[in-house]
């Protein structure tokens, strides 16, 4: 018996039908789905009308950026006055003392390069040598951070923290924060998995202690109290005090991200390390923690990220950070009555910085789930 | 076990016991120290660290205090703490209240179908969330509300309320008859216990016959129908006290002063931003499936939303929301940026440089925050208990 | 009949003795009055429904669980809480586990080489020399620099196989091996398995594959209920099993 085979023969592909792609139908889904999106669609158009334009005449088209004085916006009161940033720009960056030994501004600027051209390329995924890039960035960058902005040495002229001032003011106190506090955290967070009890409840009220309470309560005890901690005749300077407040808390913080990531791991894993005779440091040290840190990543960037902004609060205790030189910048007589211009630029360089952080930790977390799935 | 004997320094029973003894040993010894340096300290620059000071008068005026009676020359130091403490509790709550409230609108509009809203709540909480909390808040107080605020005599009016440069003036409460206004109170507690087992009868019966009332309905009409009977079968213990424009300022109402405004304000603006991001997380983490298959079984659109995507939207979106609550309650010690006199303004900072008693100050100051702290973990566990239970 | 076939013998080709252990989790009793002694190049499999102890028993010989009566004693060294002795009797005795336990952060070789360098302080070039000798063994140098994420399962598994080797131990135990696998990929593992049996390893595995187990064992364990059931070699054990137990399990496994 035969059976006849039929030639199966491919049907042409058409486009669908044009009205259900393309950007009419997108605008009919999405915008005017239904009678009460396309209620609100009308009233947010109506409010974009009325807000938006009069905003962008203000801060871009009628906006004064020349001059060097306040005459040129008092003229002109219809537009921002961008000319006070300009002309305060060193003192926002870099505080007083830079601002005002203009020849010393190349130590604190070429700081700023390395620092970026190190930490750029850590976030871009092609870069090879990673490990040795983060490992000269957490080691070798501050030493030579140290030499070049505080000085002292070489023929350049000391110049002591607590003349830092603005957005060098701001990145240090982050920065050393977070150096510090890391080995901290991941102490703590192997000490809360301990089983002798004495360890692990010793770490849980330390964590529990330090995210209990207002970041400015510690501040507060940090700048009144750190002295009287200590015999008389051990100085503290302010921005050392609130370096070791901040880090103090910040361990914390650091602690919990961290044992997200310990959690994580497979129990398989130390159990494979214990039947080839690993002791605990070894298993800790080579297995569990080069894993574990990896997960926490975009964790401890969300905790870098709120430090960040943290920072902002040791203005209260009277040191020169970024928005306290933008608040003393807007009352002063020079600027009197441009609190706007000066709390939207430090908002939009903090803005910058913070975004920047979590739309990385947001790729990164992408990434990483990806690669365990995988 | 054969009863060989370990060498002492190989025992981990012992070393373990060795290495916790010599951890504790000297943590404490620390501690000690430093206690006693900084009493030593405090000595040698003329303070006597003593809570005798909490009952000497404070030489400092407070200006808000809307529950405990403030006279200068009167109030006590440790009068002046309940009062912070207070004032903390008074804008931790209205910032809890409007956080969550605008929080939810914007989760729920980040979720929504028109691509505007959506939109427009994404750049709402990426722009409130990456910039520090106290920026806004003196953003918001010295930039806008100060420099625009009309005077008394042309406030903003929203029904009731009044917004000028001086604060926001609300309507009051006021108990004529504080006995009578008890048993009022005591009345719709009453109710309630009342609606709790109607509520269980009529679970009973349906799980009985089947029989379905409209709970929900009929409790919510009973409350209130017996309250307003009550109130005026008690005279009317309560009324409404309006602000009422008089010359250059309001009469009667409530002022919540400007400094207690701002911080209210830009408290719930930011801590919106967070609450919108859990609330958009748990409307996401209910699976697509789960919505195909409430679909299928042929239920509304408003029955799939309330039976079956909030109640799980609900246990991913509270328990980091509680922890927000926590964080807007400590992030109101940012209040001394304003001049709202709160536990931190008025207990860690004035009374502090007034009296100079470091030590006591701060920790109570720290003792109050880890209370809260401690309350918060206390929720949370009972609800998370709860939620376990109801998965059993 | 009896179940201890080996109870007096003393003499110096037994490896591991294991002498009225008993295991508690809790209160639930999971391995009753254990005996068992395990002679050089012998090769055990033990065999059993789940839940019978079998993993338990052998993850007590290295330590991974602590049992609270009785006695293990392996080359001589009791297997006490005494750090010393739990890490000799570690080096000695490698493991192969269900889930292969690689570690997915070092490659092939680096998983290899990690404990003869940190555990047994080898040189470098000493570790990787004898780590691309047993990779070679076990069929697979060509991945030594590859991730174990990017290998089959049947490819880990050998590569845990030549890291628990890289040890040099004296006896290896093997947890259900094969259970995780693929079916196609079974074949593969199992025949490194046997080739390191003829090389006269020691070895006590813990497996459902009673083809393997017929071609290779010199004993099979049957457990049950947290006892030793019988111990047979597998002729006897197959043909002619002496518990009612037994012959239920077989009927179970083996109708198939």
């Amino acid at each position: 018996m035969t059976s006849k085979t039929i030639k199966f023969e491919k049907l042409p592909d058409r486009l669908p039908p044009s009205n259900t792609v393309g950007w009419m139908a997108w605008v009919k889904t999405n915008l005017f789905g239904s009678v009460s999106n396309t209620f609100i669609t009308l009233l947010f158009f109506y409010l974009i009308f009325l807000y938006i334009p009069p905003f962008i005449e203000w801060a871009f088209i009628n906006a004064n950026f020349s001059g060097s004085d306040r005459s040129v916006c008092d003229e002109n009161k219809a537009g921002a006055c961008w000319t006070f940033v300009k002309v305060r720009f060193d003192q926002l960056l870099f505080g007083l003392y830079f601002a005002t030994n203009p020849d010393q501004m190349w130590r604190p600027i070429i700081a700023f390069i390395g620092f970026f051209g190190l930490l750029i390329p850590l976030m871009i995924d092609k870069t090879p040598y990673k490990k040795w890039l983060l490992i000269t960035l957490l080691t070798i960058f501050p030493v030579f951070f140290l030499l070049i902005v505080r000085g002292g040495v070489f023929g350049i002229p000391d110049s002591d923290p607590s003349q830092w001032g603005g957005l060098l003011l701001t990145f240090t106190l982050a920065f050393v924060g977070i150096i510090l506090a890391l080995p901290l955290g991941i102490l703590l967070a192997l000490g809360r998995r301990s089983k002798m009890p004495v360890v692990k409840s010793l770490s849980i009220i330390y964590i529990e202690f330090w995210r209990g309470t207002p970041l400015i309560t510690i501040l507060f005890m940090a700048s009144v109290m750190l002295p009287l901690f200590f015999p008389s005749g051990v100085e503290f300077d302010k921005v050392v005090r609130a370096m070791i407040g901040i880090t103090l808390f910040q361990s914390a913080y650091t602690a919990e991200a961290v044992r997200g990531g310990l959690q994580a791991i497979d129990k398989g894993q130390s159990e494979a390390s214990m039947a080839l005779g690993m002791g605990y440091w070894q298993q800790t040290i080579f297995i569990i923690l080069p894993q574990a840190l990896k997960i926490s990543i975009p964790s401890i960037v969300n905790t870098f990220i709120a430090l960040f902004k943290d920072t902002s609060l040791v203005s209260i205790i009277g040191l020169l950070d970024l928005l306290k030189i933008a608040q003393n910048s807007s009352r002063s007589l020079d600027w009197n009555g441009y609190d706007i211009e000066a709390y939207m630029f430090a908002g939009i360089v903090f803005w910058i910085f913070c975004f920047g952080m979590s739309m990385y930790s947001q790729r990164l977390e992408k990434k990483l789930d990806t690669d365990r799935r995988e | 076990m054969s009863p060989n004997r370990i060498p002492l320094h190989r025992n981990p029973k012992l070393r373990s016991a060795i290495i916790q003894g010599l951890l504790l040993f000297v943590v404490c010894y620390a501690l000690l120290s430093i206690y006693q340096t900084t009493i030593f300290n405090l000595e040698e620059r003329g303070i006597k660290t003593s809570t005798s000071f909490f009952d000497s008068v404070a030489p400092f005026k407070v200006g808000f205090s809307p529950f405990l009676d403030y006279e200068l020359g009167k109030t006590t130091y440790i009068e002046i703490f309940y009062i912070g403490v207070l004032n903390t509790i008074l804008v931790a709550i209205l910032g809890i209240a409007a956080a969550t409230f605008l929080g939810f609108i914007i989760g729920i509009m980040r979720s929504s179908s028109n691509w505007l809203a959506s939109r427009f709540s994404l750049v709402y909480v990426e722009i409130f969330r990456n910039m520090p909390l106290l920026l806004q808040i003196m953003f918001w107080n010295f930039a806008i509300f100060l420099a625009f605020l009309p005077p008394p005599k042309q406030s903003l009016e929203f029904g009731v309320f009044y917004l000028n440069g001086r604060g926001l003036q609300t309507p009051l409460p006021i108990i004529e008859n504080s006995s009578n206004f008890n048993i009022w109170l005591l009345a719709i507690l009453f109710s309630f216990i009342g609606v709790y087992f109607f509520r269980r009868w009529a679970k009973k019966r349906f799980f009985e016959t089947g029989k379905t009332l409209p709970v929900f309905s009929i409790s919510v009409v009973f409350i209130i129908l017996f309250a307003t009977i009550m109130f005026y079968a008690l005279g009317g213990p309560l009324t409404i006290e309006l602000p009422v424009l008089g010359k250059f300022n309001f009469k009667g109402g409530a002022q919540l002063p400007l400094p207690l405004f701002s911080l209210w304000f830009s408290l719930t603006i930011y801590t919106s931003a967070f609450i919108a991001e859990n609330v958009r997380a748990g409307i996401a983490s209910v699976s697509k499936g789960q919505i195909e298959a409430a679909r299928s079984i042929g239920l509304s659109r408003s029955q799939m939303v309330r039976m079956v995507i909030i109640p799980q939207a609900l246990r991913v979106i509270i328990p980091p929301t509680i922890s927000q609550y926590l964080n807007l309650t400590k992030n109101s010690s940012l209040a001394m940026a304003v001049g709202y006199e709160e536990v931190v303004a008025v207990w860690a900072n004035i009374s502090l440089n007034q009296t100079g008693q470091a030590l006591i100050i701060i920790a109570m100051t720290i003792i109050f925050f880890e209370c809260c702290s401690l309350f918060t973990s206390f929720v949370l566990n009972i609800y998370n208990r709860r939620i376990q239970l109801s998965e059993r | 009949m009896t179940n201890n076939q080996a109870e007096n013998m003393n003499d110096d080709s037994t490896i591991i003795s294991i002498s009225k252990l008993n295991k508690w989790y809790g209160n639930f009793h999971a391995l009753k009055d254990i005996d068992l002694s395990v002679n050089k190049t012998e090769k055990i499999v033990i065999c059993g429904p789940s839940g019978s102890g079998k993993s338990t028993l052998i993850r007590c010989i290295n330590r991974l669980e602590v049992h609270q009566e009785g006695s293990i004693i392996v080359d001589g060294v009791e297997l006490n809480d005494d750090v010393k002795h739990i890490n000799e009797i570690r080096s000695e005795v490698g493991m192969v586990f269900q889930h292969f336990n690689l570690f997915p952060h070092l490659t092939v070789l680096e998983n290899c080489t990690l404990a003869p360098i940190w555990v047994r302080k080898k040189s470098r070039n000493e570790a990787n020399q004898m780590a691309m000798e047993l990779l070679e063994k076990v069929r697979i140098p060509d991945q030594a620099d590859k991730y174990p994420g990017q290998l089959s399962g049947g490819q880990q598994q050998r590569v845990a196989i030549a890291r628990a080797l890289c040890m040099q131990p004296r006896v290896m135990l093997f947890d259900e091996p094969t259970s995780a696998l693929d079916p196609e990929m079974i074949k593969e593992v199992l025949e490194t398995m046997i080739e390191l049996a003829e090389s006269g390893m020691t070895m006590i595995v813990v497996t459902h594959e009673m083809g393997f187990a017929n071609k290779v064992a010199d004993r099979i364990i049957f457990m049950d209920e947290g006892q030793i059931v019988e111990q047979n070699d597998p002729e006897t054990f197959f043909n002619n099993p002496e518990s009612d137990r037994t012959k239920l399990f077989l009927s179970q496994i083996l109708d198939h």
